[in-house]
């Protein structure tokens, strides 16, 4: 097929990229001790918590940005960024949430008035640097689930986040988890005690909307002893010619026999086709798992011009299981570099990996993962599964997994698969009289149907969607 | 109108070989007409010239298709106006439901023809059917599309496509080659129940075998791009003794 006709096919146009007209109180540019400060003294923090902050900021100082990703970008200065935006006059109860703010998570699908709320899903919404409502708290808070802002989690529950807050995710990990630790903003707390399943989705739905501000969320799981959650993220952003910056870190705690099933679309305004704007998008995403716990994570990522990330799980206790689907899609001048790390310390401790990327026009993909074996993994197994599908002749496909195992302990299976969407796949489905949209989006379903079967029902159909609109474009 | 196709002076090349020669050739309503000749004649070249196939650049002449000339049409186009072709090598599409990718294209053609859209109940019904008749696994239907498929389930699910599609013109290139008997068979019958005295059909062969089943009315033969012989059934036995080359120029 030509060229043109297979970019006209593939550069969907961003659909979520509208602004929403509300006055906003946002800190100028720049990062220094009084910008944390600042940070801490408007979310009424404690003491204990600005300390941890500025200690974070000092170790920050010393890191130096990574450059081992498959990515090439500008330099950030990270001294343009303003590191504080919220909706004026944050509001304590619904009747003082903006309208504007309303209308607009409306038009994402997400209503927050009372009547209208999604059946079975409770969603903390969050928009630049605070969050603006938390659905459901008080029916989950029957079953003592704890569903609230990280901020109200620090005020209320300062134990809590006080054992978990860099526990799986320390202070220097990296370059960009040091400064969330130092700068992050809002997020979402969750805690599900001993023997509970709760009884409803959890959502947490971020929206980028002040210019020149980069988010830092932070975002806490502990799933107790033989409890069971299942929760989710969303997000999006203007479109915009500038960068900005997203750098969050979550964290998931699944204690003995407990199970964290998180998943993610990722819907980042992806810049234009010549790279010009487009979130960076520099994640870090870990949970550990006690004896007999599990943790799956499932991602669909569609947007950011860049997007560095890689959900992992450490299987400390023995029978713990890790999984990792994720599908990404770069098209437009989109780059990602993302994968995960199973880290078997456990006995008989079992992780899945199955990874599909689809590049289309100028996207670059990359997966990157780590499988490692510690020496008192006996039994350990891990799968691996990574294709690549593209399409066109201008993207670019890469994969780097990486294996580390002690004295060989543990068993591992590696498959790799890099296909075209091959012209004779399409013509055949157009002979049967499918036009060339459907039938691009038909093939590349079919290629991530093992992930989006992962995805809870509502999200499986929302990211199918997304996956259309990215892909399709506005063809006939 | 008696003519379902009239293909007139066709010249194509794949490449930089040109292959049609000024083929000219007419296929009645209601016939099955039998396309026979050596290797490389170009037998593939038209049946791929009549759907659009990307491969193929028409250099000149046209192909009629209900009185219209279709050179410039999309290959969907050609689909949803009753144009159907049964591959010879069926593509494999991984994880696309069989029943899911044939469903979308009967309610496209359905659309297309001003129809209501079958939902899913009444779809499987109509494909379940039709799948017990062609002796397929039931399995079949819920399938990736031809993946893992045997050369012989992959000619079935051809068939298949056909019928629930109910095109008007029906091209069937090589649909006999890699089938035992009883696929050879089962085939066959999906070919001959789909005739009714208005749909055409264009069957390429290297063997006389299939025609032994479906009864063409009209054998013509194809040499170096060109119908070099048209006639009766009587050729194949011709053909059969003697060889293409005892055919001259018609």
């Amino acid at each position: 097929m030509p060229q043109q006709e297979l970019d006209k096919a593939v550069s969907g146009e961003y659909a979520l990229g509208f602004e929403i007209d509300i006055e906003q109180d946002t800190v100028p540019p720049g990062l220094d001790e009084n910008t944390i400060k600042f940070i801490s003294a408007k979310k009424d923090e404690p003491e204990w918590m600005l300390e941890l902050r500025l200690k974070a900021f000092e170790k920050w100082k010393k890191m130096v940005e990574p450059t081992w990703g498959h990515l090439e970008y500008e330099p950030i200065d990270y001294q343009s960024i303003s590191y504080f935006s919220a909706p004026k006059q944050a509001p304590d109860s619904l009747d003082e949430v903006d309208p504007k703010i309303l209308e607009a998570y409306k038009k994402l699908g997400i209503p927050l008035e009372e009547q209208k709320q999604l059946q079975g899903i409770a969603v903390d919404a969050v928009i630049d640097s605070v969050s603006v409502k938390t659905t459901y708290s008080e029916e989950l808070e029957k079953h003592g689930v704890i569903f609230c802002s990280i901020s109200d989690a620090i005020r209320d529950y300062p134990e809590l986040v006080k054992k978990y807050m860099y526990s799986v995710v320390p202070v220097t990990d990296n370059f960009f988890a040091a400064l969330n630790s130092a700068v992050f903003t809002d997020g979402t707390f969750v805690y599900i005690p001993k023997g509970v399943r709760c009884p409803m989705e959890l959502s947490t739905y971020f929206r980028i909307n002040a210019l020149n501000t980069g988010q830092f969320e932070r975002t806490i799981v502990v799933a107790d002893e033989g409890s069971y959650v299942s929760y989710n993220e969303g997000c999006s952003a203007p479109t915009r010619d500038e960068n900005q910056l997203h750098a969050a870190v979550v964290e998931l705690i699944a204690l003995k026999d407990a199970e964290i099933k998180y998943s993610t679309i990722q819907n980042w305004y992806p810049g234009d086709e010549n790279g010009k704007g487009g979130i960076y998008n520099f994640v870090t995403k870990r949970g550990i798992c006690e004896e007999n716990a599990k943790i799956s994570w499932t991602q669909v990522e569609t947007g950011s011009a860049i997007t560095w990330k890689y959900p992992s799980c450490i299987l400390k206790g023995d029978n713990s299981v890790g999984e990792f689907y994720s599908v990404a899609v770069t098209t437009l001048a989109q780059q990602a570099d993302t994968g995960t790390k199973m880290i078997h310390i456990g006995k008989n401790t079992k992780s899945t990996i199955i990874s599909k990327g689809i590049s289309a026009m100028k996207g670059q993909n990359t997966y990157r993962g780590l499988v490692k074996m510690g020496a008192g993994a006996t039994g350990a197994r891990n799968y691996s599964e990574c294709d690549s599908l593209l399409i066109g002749d201008r993207c670019g496909a890469h994969t780097f997994p990486y294996l580390e195992s002690k004295d060989s302990v543990g068993q591992v299976e590696h498959e790799a698969t890099t296909s075209k969407i091959s012209d004779e796949q399409l013509f055949y489905l157009r002979q049967r009289g499918i036009n060339e949209e459907d039938a691009v989006s038909m093939i590349v379903h079919g290629f991530c149907k093992d992930v989006f079967k992962m995805l809870p029902m509502e999200y499986a159909v929302e990211a199918k969607a997304l996956l259309n609109l990215t892909l399709e474009g506005s063809v006939g | 109108m008696s003519n379902m196709m009239e293909i007139k002076d066709l010249q194509a090349k794949i490449g930089d070989k040109k292959i049609l020669n000024g083929l000219n050739l007419t296929l009645e309503k209601g016939k099955v007409h039998a396309i026979m000749g050596p290797n490389g004649a170009g037998k593939s070249t038209l049946s791929k010239a009549i759907v659009g196939h990307y491969d193929i650049e028409v250099l000149g002449g046209e192909i009629l298709y209900k009185g219209v000339n279709i050179i410039e049409k999309e290959p969907e186009e050609r689909a949803l106006d009753g144009i159907f072709l049964s591959f010879q090598h069926p593509v494999e599409v991984a994880g696309v439901n069989n029943a899911y990718f044939l469903r979308t294209a009967v309610n496209a053609k359905r659309r297309h023809e001003g129809k209501d859209e079958l939902n899913a109940a009444e779809f499987l019904r109509e494909m379940k059917k039709q799948v017990e008749t062609l002796g397929m696994k039931p399995d079949m239907i819920s399938r990736s599309l031809n993946e893992g498929f045997s050369g012989g389930e992959k000619k079935r699910n051809e068939i298949l496509q056909m019928q629930m599609l109910s095109p008007d013109m029906i091209v069937l290139d090589e649909i006999d080659s890699g089938l035992d008997i009883d696929a050879l068979r089962a085939v066959s019958e999906g070919i001959n129940s789909m005739k009714d005295g208005e749909r055409s059909f264009l069957v390429i062969t290297h063997y006389s075998r299939i025609l032994d089943y479906i009864k063409p009315d009209y054998i013509h033969v194809l040499k170096d791009g060109k119908i070099v012989h048209t006639g009766g059934p009587e050729l194949v036995a011709q053909l059969e003794e003697e060889g293409y080359e005892s055919l001259g120029e018609a």
